[in-house]
């Protein structure tokens, strides 16, 4: 393991992600991707008297399910990250209680997935561990309840406004396998361009993507033709526009090959979520479900993944603050 | 497309990007929503002054009617709807009012009576109280000083 370049981490015994698991909401069971995920729920509450707790149920039973597919013994799994949106990461903690492995509970908003799977690529490929698990879990109607108005409320949603997934998403990397390997990772700076509009995200976030995208290429001397697929986590329909753009200015074409996981949840027209999804979840689903699954059938040899975060909460934005913006990236071969 | 380099570039270019509202569409949706729920409200004030009530009675109990109907629409997961498809249609009457104090009573339920439903009621509406009471002292405060001039403003 090697920095290379400014910020980039350079793997020299690749890692391997031996397994993934994903629970997602009923919205997003009847999106486009609705058939790569494990587990369907058919409603918000899963069983519980509340949405914390029920989004504390997504990611105990996403680690239980990724341990279950991995086969290997949970006491052979030595360490664990996971995050989520909610104040200081109850979903996680509380739902990793009783999981028995040493946790590292993380907030890199809904860059949270790709923080764990950097910081647990690290540990094993050091020698410190040698399976790890990490994971990251959002709900729609916790996050709403904690970032916007009761969902009762009667108002309209602007068109740039993005749809927190409601779902978990976890995985194993492990210092022996065969694949898919984490080869490259290069972890984001926060870039803040001065967006304050909370119903912005996507546009709030996008500069820290671009950041991140040219420094990841400027590091390893790739270009964005060496990807199958360049997959950012949340920008949604007007983030994903925006990357392309301000690519396109600094002389990288990755309209062929880039997308983004908010974009590819769900179906714009047919349900209504505007700009797209968003949340710690939407990332973390859409690579455990199906970005993982692609890989795994040799259809994308190459991905890079990136996911976003808006680094904000509701007393910032109250008081008038941007909203900084932070993106890192993995690179995923097979 | 040229570089951006500045934050005021970017949140220019941003301004471009971002699709706007269907304000039109909006706006007529509101309108005519809005207007059949004042519809109601006459509707409802005409048969209780024809039952013989006075006016102002008969005001209150349209307000409470209407207060009613919101309120339990928002309780069966509908007035959400509606406010999507009116927006201040729905809002700018007492009914978005009434919706505005339910909806986070019903939110807040998990956090119990006390601190969730009871402190957590208001957090929507309660700009609306403090500003409305505050404007209506300073009117009367206004008219007060006015009328005792025998000025008649009202």
């Amino acid at each position: 393991m090697q920095k290379i370049g400014k910020q980039t981490i350079k793997f020299d015994k690749p890692q391997t992600i031996l397994e993934t698991a994903s629970i997602v909401g009923p919205k997003e069971a009847q999106g486009p991707l609705a058939k790569y995920f494990d587990n369907l729920l058919e409603d918000e509450f899963w069983g519980e008297k509340t949405w914390e707790k029920a989004e504390s149920k997504l990611i105990k039973q996403a680690v239980n399910l990724v341990i279950t597919k991995s086969g290997i013994p949970a006491d052979l799994i030595d360490f664990c990250f996971a995050g989520d949106l909610l104040n200081q990461c109850i979903s996680s903690s509380f739902g990793l209680r009783e999981l028995n492995i040493p946790y590292f509970g993380i907030f890199g908003a809904c860059s949270t997935f790709v923080e764990g799977m950097i910081l647990s690529s690290i540990l094993t490929e050091s020698g410190a561990a040698n399976n790890v698990l990490f994971g990251a879990s959002s709900h729609f109607c916790s996050a709403e309840k904690q970032f916007r108005f009761p969902l009762e409320l009667g108002n309209q949603r602007p068109p740039s406004s993005q749809w927190t997934v409601t779902g978990a998403g976890a995985a194993i990397i492990s210092s022996s396998g065969n694949g898919p390997f984490v080869t490259y990772a290069t972890p984001g700076k926060i870039v803040d361009k001065g967006i304050k509009d909370a119903n912005n995200m996507g546009a709030a976030m996008a500069p820290a993507a671009v950041d991140t995208i040219l420094s990841h290429f400027k590091d390893t001397g790739r270009n964005p033709s060496y990807y199958d697929a360049i997959i950012t986590g949340d920008l949604g329909h007007i983030g994903k526009e925006i990357v392309i753009e301000m690519l396109q200015t600094y002389g990288y074409n990755v309209k062929q090959n880039y997308n983004d996981c908010g974009v590819l949840m769900f179906d714009k027209e047919k349900q209504d979520t505007h700009s797209g999804g968003s949340g710690c979840a939407c990332c973390a689903t859409v690579f455990s479900g199906y970005l993982f699954n692609k890989l795994k059938e040799g259809k994308y040899k190459k991905i890079l993944l990136i996911a976003t975060g808006a680094l904000m909460n509701s007393t910032s934005s109250q008081q008038g603050e941007s909203i900084p913006g932070i993106a890192h990236a993995i690179s995923i071969e097979v | 497309m040229d570089k951006i380099e500045t934050n005021k570039q970017y949140q220019d270019y941003v301004d471009k990007k971002t699709p706007n509202s269907p304000i039109i569409k909006n706006c007529f949706n509101a309108f005519w929503v809005g207007g059949l729920i004042c519809s109601i409200g006459q509707l409802i004030l005409d048969v209780c002054k024809f039952r013989g009530f006075d006016t102002e009675v008969s005001g209150t109990i349209s307000s409470i009617i209407l207060i009613g109907i919101s309120a339990f629409l928002t309780g069966l997961n509908l007035f959400n709807k509606i406010g999507k498809f009116a927006g201040a249609g729905s809002i700018v009457p007492i009914t978005g009012f009434s919706n505005s104090i339910v909806s986070p009573a019903m939110e807040y339920k998990s956090e119990g009576y006390v601190m969730g439903v009871g402190s957590k009621m208001f957090t929507v509406a309660g700009p609306v109280l403090v500003f409305g009471i505050s404007a209506s002292i300073i009117v009367g405060i206004i008219y007060l000083i006015f009328n005792t001039q025998s000025i008649t403003l009202v």
